[in-house]
């Protein structure tokens, strides 16, 4: 695995899009240590509202290069992964994507992560007389930016020496996000959009570009997560851009589209002292596996899923137009019965939105709460998440 | 009438014993999209570099100080229904509050217009 030569220990670092950015009016802030476009010039029609609804109306183009992508290989690699992680890999073929978690043994959220069974089909060869077969077992894994060296640190202490894992640091990593991302993909790699679903992922070579092209995002549209060489990141967002349905977005509106699409942001509405079932995220354990274990934390959370959680992740609205932002405190009359960790206003609803962790007694849907900011009490309502619906593709 | 301007951003006109108080188009472009903004109650006080109003972006919360002390006289009511007009309007209706002026003195040592001009140029 190479080290992290792309950033000074002391300084921030430059990800392969930086220039690219700056050249569009990008206003760069500081993000999981590296420089990131938080917003584009609001004369070439940006700003976080307009690039919000642009991802909900036509196709936001998000470079989220600054995640970990890793590469796990190896015969047992699937055997491996399931130590940490609490969904089934083995079962999952190839070209399937899994959403999935790090867990530490107390039950607690390491990080959340993307994983692809990415093993190769390898074309019969007559010559060698070889017939056509699955390759080496590999898994694409996409993790948080700010936790990818905590990631990689425990994957390699856990992980059997047999197994590789490889940062992919010499690759960008881009998001093609909206109702109109495949149309105008597949004006760019015609036949490619109609070969995946939701949650599926493939190789594709165009022209000398070698891709991987995966059918997911984290703003509740239709879209397409492109991983590319660095070295091809440019052109690639050039080419995406001139697509007329496509514009850059930068990370404020990919906070505020996921805060809508009701997914939790890890080191805000996830820590490592929060676990997968008062997070909500039980989904990620996969129904088998949260009967055989053998994956770290597997104990902690039985007993949880055993006894309930005390307190649940849910969604909560605002009356009124004043937000409410991670840790404002959440009340039953006199009664604190929780805690905010994400929210912000909603450009779709016009309203503002909130998630939060409170009391499973407090926590059924159509609990009338309180919220506090700056001392005026704001009347919040539980709902259910998401709070603007999914918009995945998943088959005609 | 005068106006002058602080280095936090914010513009004051001055018509005999009253200012209007807003922030500027620097400040609005600085802070985004605008969803909300919290006024001061009409007949509070404020003292001179303590908070006054609080502007909700997207993405944050921002503190508005007072540049000058006095008594708040009125409130711009347009604001609640449409904040924006803090980033569409910034320097005419997207003003915040009107206040009778405590101390003319506080009015010392702010900016003109060119001074701010070149202080946001130096930023």
């Amino acid at each position: 695995m190479s080290e992290d030569h792309e950033q000074d220990e002391a300084g921030t670092g430059t990800l392969p899009l930086d220039a690219w950015h700056r050249g569009k009016g990008a206003r760069m802030v500081e993000f999981a240590g590296y420089w990131m476009p938080i917003q584009y010039n609001k004369d070439s029609g940006g700003g976080i509202v307009a690039e919000h609804e642009w991802t909900r109306s036509n196709a936001g183009l998000f470079d989220v290069s600054h995640m970990g992508q890793l590469m796990v290989t190896g015969e047992k690699a699937a055997e491996e992964l399931e130590k940490l992680l609490p969904g089934a890999i083995a079962t999952l073929k190839p070209g399937r994507v899994r959403y999935s978690l790090l867990l530490n043994d107390e039950g607690g959220i390491l990080d959340d992560l993307m994983v692809t069974n990415a093993t190769p089909w390898i074309e019969a060869d007559e010559e060698a007389g070889t017939e056509g077969h699955w390759g080496e077992p590999a898994y694409y894994i996409v993790v948080n930016g700010a936790m990818k060296w905590d990631d990689i640190a425990h994957l390699r202490e856990h992980l059997d020496d047999e197994v590789t894992l490889t940062h992919m640091d010499d690759h960008a990593l881009v998001a093609l996000q909206g109702p109109n991302a495949a149309t105008a993909l597949n004006r760019i790699m015609r036949g490619v959009p109609e070969q995946l679903v939701f949650m599926q992922s493939l190789e594709h070579d165009f022209g000398e570009w070698p891709l991987r092209i995966t059918r997911a995002g984290y703003t509740g549209e239709d879209g397409f997560e492109i991983s590319v060489p660095a070295e091809f990141a440019e052109s690639l967002c050039d080419r995406l851009c001139a697509e007329i349905e496509v514009r850059p977005a930068g990370l404020g509106a990919r906070d505020s589209l996921r805060l809508e699409a009701g997914l939790p942001l890890y080191g805000h509405d996830m820590t490592d002292t929060v676990d997968p079932v008062s997070a909500d995220l039980a989904f990620a354990l996969t129904k088998k596996r949260r009967e055989t274990g053998g994956w770290m934390g597997f104990e902690a959370v039985r007993t949880l899923m055993e006894s309930g959680p005390s307190e649940r992740r849910v969604g909560l609205t605002l009356e009124g137009r004043m937000p409410a932002r991670e840790g404002a405190e959440i009340f039953a009359g006199d009664e604190k019965v929780g805690r905010i960790t994400s929210g912000g206003f909603s450009p779709t609803l016009g309203h503002p939105i909130a998630m939060g962790y409170v009391k499973v007694g407090h926590a059924a849907e159509g609990t009338d709460l309180e919220i506090v900011v700056r001392n005026k009490r704001l009347a919040a309502k539980v709902v259910s998440l998401p709070f603007v619906p999914h918009n995945y593709y998943r088959g005609s | 009438m005068a106006r002058y301007f602080t280095d936090e951003h914010e513009w004051i006109d001055v018509e005999g014993d009253t200012a209007t108080v807003g922030i500027t188009d620097y400040a609005q472009e600085q802070l985004g999209d605008i969803v909300f903004v919290e006024l001061p109650e009409v007949g509070s006080v404020i003292d001179k570099g303590k908070d006054a109003a609080v502007v909700e972006s997207v993405k944050a919360a921002s503190d508005v100080y007072a540049p000058i002390s006095g008594e708040i006289m009125e409130t711009n009511e347009a604001l609640e229904e449409d904040p924006a007009l803090v980033n569409t309007s910034p320097e005419e209706n997207g003003w915040f509050f009107k206040l009778a002026i405590g101390d003319r003195s506080e009015l010392e040592g702010l900016m003109d217009a060119k001074a701010y001009k070149s202080f946001c140029d130096s930023l």
